[in-house]
C-alpha cells in the first residue's frame, strides 16, 4: 500500500478526521466514512478504507501533497502554492484540477511565469521563467536550480544596467528554473520580488497594512524629512505625478495600493499587478526629495523662438527619455526627433557656449 | 526556529553596496547555524520595513551591518522594524557598547526580535581588520615591519564613528603585532591624505572601516592617498607613495571573516549557533596558515 494512503488512514483515525478539497474521511460509530463529491462509503474497516482510497487516488495524493509535503508551517507559502494551481477554485473538482495539472497550469507574477505540473505520485513540479519567454525552448535558456541564483538575475536589466527596484518592469530574461519544488519556488519568487508573497497573503487575509503617502513621508527623518514640506494645502496633484512617473505598470509591476491619505485617493490608477505595493518605496521617497526641492522653485517667463518642428522635437526627446526608448532609435533615423544627430543639430543651432537654450540665461541677469 | 536577519544600507546607484551583505548571509547560511538567514535594506528590497514578514521563525536575531552606533542603528532601523517600546537608553551604550535588546515588533507580534548592536563596534571586528591586512598582503603573519592604518569618516557626521575607529586601532596596537598602528580620518586630522607622514615603516596597510566598497573607498581614499590621480585607471597593491609601500585593502566589510562578527552579535544576544564560529573562521581564511 502506498505511503500516502497509510498516512491518510492514520490521519483519518485522529480527532476530526481528514477534510480537504472535497475529500472527507472520518471515524464514525461504525467504522470509517469516506466521501467525495461523487461518492459516499460508510462503515469501512481500516483495510476496507485503504482499498477504497485506492479508487480515489487523486484525492489521496492531493491530500498528501497539501498536508504532508506543503503542510501548514507557512500559511503564506501554502496559500501561494494553492493559488498557483487554482486549488481554491470552488467549481473545480480534484480530478478536473489533476487533468489540468497534467497539461500544466500557468500563472503570472510580475514578470515571472510559473508552470506547475504533476508527476505520477501527485508531487508538484514548478517551472519558472520570464513572462516574455513562455514559449522559448529550454535549450535557448540558461538553466538554474538554486533559488538564490535569482539574486544575480534580478540585479541587471537587459542592457546590463543596475536595477535599483526589484519590482521594476525591466527584469531581464534568458533563464529558466526548470524544476523547483514548492518551497524553492517560493524562495525563488521571493528573491526576484522580495516580500511579494507575504504582502499578497496579508492582502487576501484583509490585513495588509497599507501606509499612504502622507503617513509614509510623515515618518521620514534626516535628509528625507524635507519631503513633508512638499504637501501644501489640500492638493495632491504632485503625488499624482509621482505615481504616474514611478508606479505606472509600465515602470513597476506592483499594484499601488497606497493613496494620498486615508480619505483621498490619487487620480492615477494603481495598475493591475498581481501583488500589492503597500507604501511609497525608498526609490520614490528619494526621488520625491529631489522633486520637493525642484518644485519649491517659482516659475519664470522665458522667451524662446522655436520653429514648430523644434518645439515638437523637444517634446519627442522628453518622450523618448521618459519611455526609455533612446537606445532603440537608430543612428540614421533622422525622422525621429530624439535621434542623436537631430539632437546634436538642435544643440549646435540653439545653444550658446554656456549651454543656454536660444542664448537665454536661466537666471535673470538684470 | 531561529532566524538571522542582516540589515544594511544598500544603494539605488551602486550594485556593489549590497554584495558584502549577501556574501556574509550566504556564508552563514552554509554553516546551517540558523533555520533561515534573510537580508533587509534601507535602499533595496526587502525593505527593513518589510523584512520581518519574510521570516517564518519565531526567534529573530537582527544584526545591523553598520560600522557605528548612530542615526541608523538608533532611529531608522528600530522605527522601520516597528520595535515596540524601543528606547535607545535600553542599550545603555557609551557609543561602543550596545549589545542587544529583546522586544516584540508590531509587524509580527507573534515573534520575538533580538535587536543587536552594529557589527562595527564588536570586539571581533578587530580580528577582521587584521584578517583584511593578511588578505591584502597575502601573508598570514603580516605585522613585522608593517604599519597599519584604520580609516573612517571623522566626527563630522557622527561622533561614534570616530570612536569605533579609535577603539579598533587601540586594540590592534595592543596586539603588538604591527610596528605602528594609526587611526586616520577622511574629514579631519589626522587625515588619510597624509598617511605617509604618520608612519616610519616602509610598508603600510590601509584598512578603511566601511561596510561596502563605494564612492568613499574606491574613489576618495585612493585618490586622497595619492595611489592614483584618477580612480578609474585603478592602482597597484602595493603602490609606492613618498618612499612607502601602501597596501590599500578596500572596505573591511568585504572580508569574509565579517560573517564571524555577525554571528558573534547574534550569539551574544542568545542565538544558539553551535560551532558555527569556528567553521566560519576557517572557511573564510584566504591565506593558508603556516604548515597548511
Ligand atoms: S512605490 Fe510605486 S514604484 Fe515603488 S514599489 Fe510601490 S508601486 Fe512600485
Amino acid at each position: 500500500m502506498a505511503d500516502y494512503i497509510d498516512a491518510l488512514v492514520d490521519a483519518a483515525a485522529d480527532g476530526d478526521g481528514v477534510s480537504l478539497d472535497g475529500l472527507h474521511v472520518a471515524r464514525t460509530g461504525d467504522g470509517y466514512r469516506l466521501e467525495t463529491p461523487s461518492a459516499e462509503r460508510d462503515g469501512l474497516s481500516e483495510s476496507a478504507l485503504s482499498d477504497a482510497l485506492s479508487d480515489f487516488d487523486e484525492y489521496a495524493t492531493n491530500w498528501f501533497f497539501w498536508s504532508r509535503v506543503v503542510g501548514e508551517s507557512s500559511p503564506q507559502r501554502r496559500a501561494f502554492l494553492r493559488w498557483v494551481e487554482g486549488a481554491d477554485a470552488e467549481d473545480q473538482s480534484v480530478p478536473a484540477r489533476y487533468d489540468a495539472l497534467r497539461d500544466g497550469i500557468e500563472r503570472e507574477w510580475g514578470q515571472l511565469h510559473v508552470t506547475v505540473t504533476l508527476d505520477d505520485d501527485g508531487q508538484r513540479h514548478y517551472e519558472l521563467r520570464h513572462v516574455n519567454e513562455a514559449d522559448r525552448e529550454h535549450d535557448d535558456l540558461d538553466t538554474y536550480h538554486e533559488p538564490l541564483a535569482a539574486r544575480q538575475l534580478a540585479t541587471y536589466d537587459e542592457k546590463g544596467r543596475y536595477r535599483p527596484l526589484k519590482s521594476g518592469n525591466n527584469l531581464a530574461g534568458g533563464w529558466v528554473f526548470p524544476d523547483l519544488d514548492g518551497r524553492d519556488l517560493v524562495e525563488t519568487v521571493e528573491t526576484f520580488y522580495p516580500a511579494s508573497v507575504p504582502n499578497w497573503y496579508r492582502e487576501r487575509e484583509g490585513t495588509l497594512d497599507v501606509e499612504h503617502w502622507v503617513d509614509t513621508i510623515g515618518r521620514q527623518t534626516g535628509m528625507y524629512s524635507v519631503v513633508k514640506t512638499w504637501n501644501r494645502g489640500d492638493g495632491h496633484e504632485h503625488v499624482d505625478w509621482v505615481a504616474e512617473s514611478c508606479c505606472d505598470d509600465s515602470q513597476c509591476v506592483k499594484r499601488r495600493e497606497w493613496q494620498y491619505d486615508d480619505e483621498t485617493d490619487l487620480d492615477v490608477d494603481g495598475g493591475d499587478g498581481a501583488f500589492p505595493c503597500r507604501e511609497p518605496c525608498s526609490l520614490v521617497i528619494a526621488a520625491s526629495r529631489k522633486w520637493t526641492r525642484l518644485e519649491g522653485e517659482n516659475t519664470q517667463t522665458y522667451e524662446f523662438e522655436l520653429t514648430p518642428s523644434e518645439k515638437e522635437q523637444l517634446e519627442a526627446i522628453v518622450d523618448a527619455v521618459a519611455d526609455d526608448r533612446t537606445d532603440d532609435i537608430r543612428e540614421a533615423d533622422v525622422y525621429e526627433g530624439a535621434n542623436r544627430y537631430r539632437a546634436r543639430f538642435l544643440r549646435a543651432k540653439l545653444f550658446d557656449d554656456d549651454g543656454n537654450l536660444c542664448g537665454v540665461p536661466t537666471e535673470d541677469e538684470s | 526556529m531561529q532566524a538571522l536577519v542582516i540589515v544594511a544600507h544598500g544603494s539605488h546607484l551602486n550594485p556593489d553596496s549590497s554584495t558584502p551583505t549577501y556574501d556574509h548571509a550566504d556564508t552563514i547560511r552554509e554553516v546551517g547555524a540558523f533555520d533561515e538567514v534573510r537580508t533587509g535594506f534601507w535602499k533595496e528590497e526587502p525593505s527593513i520595513r518589510e523584512v520581518l514578514r519574510t521570516v517564518e521563525s519565531d526567534e529573530v536575531y537582527v544584526v545591523p551591518l553598520f560600522i557605528s552606533e548612530g542615526y541608523f542603528t538608533e532611529q531608522v532601523i528600530p522605527r522601520e522594524l516597528r520595535l515596540d517600546g524601543w528606547d535607545v537608553a535600553d542599550w545603555d551604550s557609551d557609543g561602543l557598547s550596545a549589545t542587544h535588546v529583546t522586544l516584540p515588533a508590531g509587524d509580527v507580534p507573534e515573534k520575538t526580535v533580538h535587536y543587536c548592536g552594529p557589527v562595527g563596534t564588536h570586539e571581533a571586528m578587530t580580528d577582521v581588520i587584521v584578517r583584511r591586512a593578511e588578505s591584502v598582503t597575502e601573508d598570514p603573519d603580516v605585522g613585522d615591519g608593517f604599519g597599519l592604518a584604520v580609516v573612517g569618516h571623522g566626527t563630522e557626521r557622527n561622533e561614534n564613528s570616530a570612536k569605533a575607529i579609535e577603539y579598533h586601532a587601540q586594540r590592534v596596537r595592543d596586539m603588538d603585532r604591527f610596528d605602528e598602528v594609526q587611526a586616520l580620518y577622511m574629514d579631519e586630522d589626522p587625515e588619510v591624505d597624509d598617511v605617509t607622514d604618520y608612519f616610519d615603516a616602509d610598508d603600510i596597510v590601509v584598512v578603511p572601516l566601511f561596510v561596502a566598497d563605494g564612492f568613499h573607498t574606491q574613489e576618495d581614499i585612493p585618490e586622497d592617498m595619492g595611489l592614483t590621480d584618477d580612480y578609474r585607471t585603478g592602482y597597484d597593491v602595493p603602490t609606492e607613495v613618498d618612499g612607502h609601500r601602501i597596501w590599500y585593502a578596500g572596505a573591511v566589510g568585504t572580508e569574509g571573516l565579517m560573517a564571524d562578527v555577525v554571528l558573534e552579535r547574534a550569539a551574544d544576544a542568545g542565538a544558539d549557533i553551535g560551532d558555527a564560529l569556528e567553521v566560519v573562521r576557517e572557511r573564510t581564511r584566504k591565506t593558508p596558515m603556516a604548515g597548511d
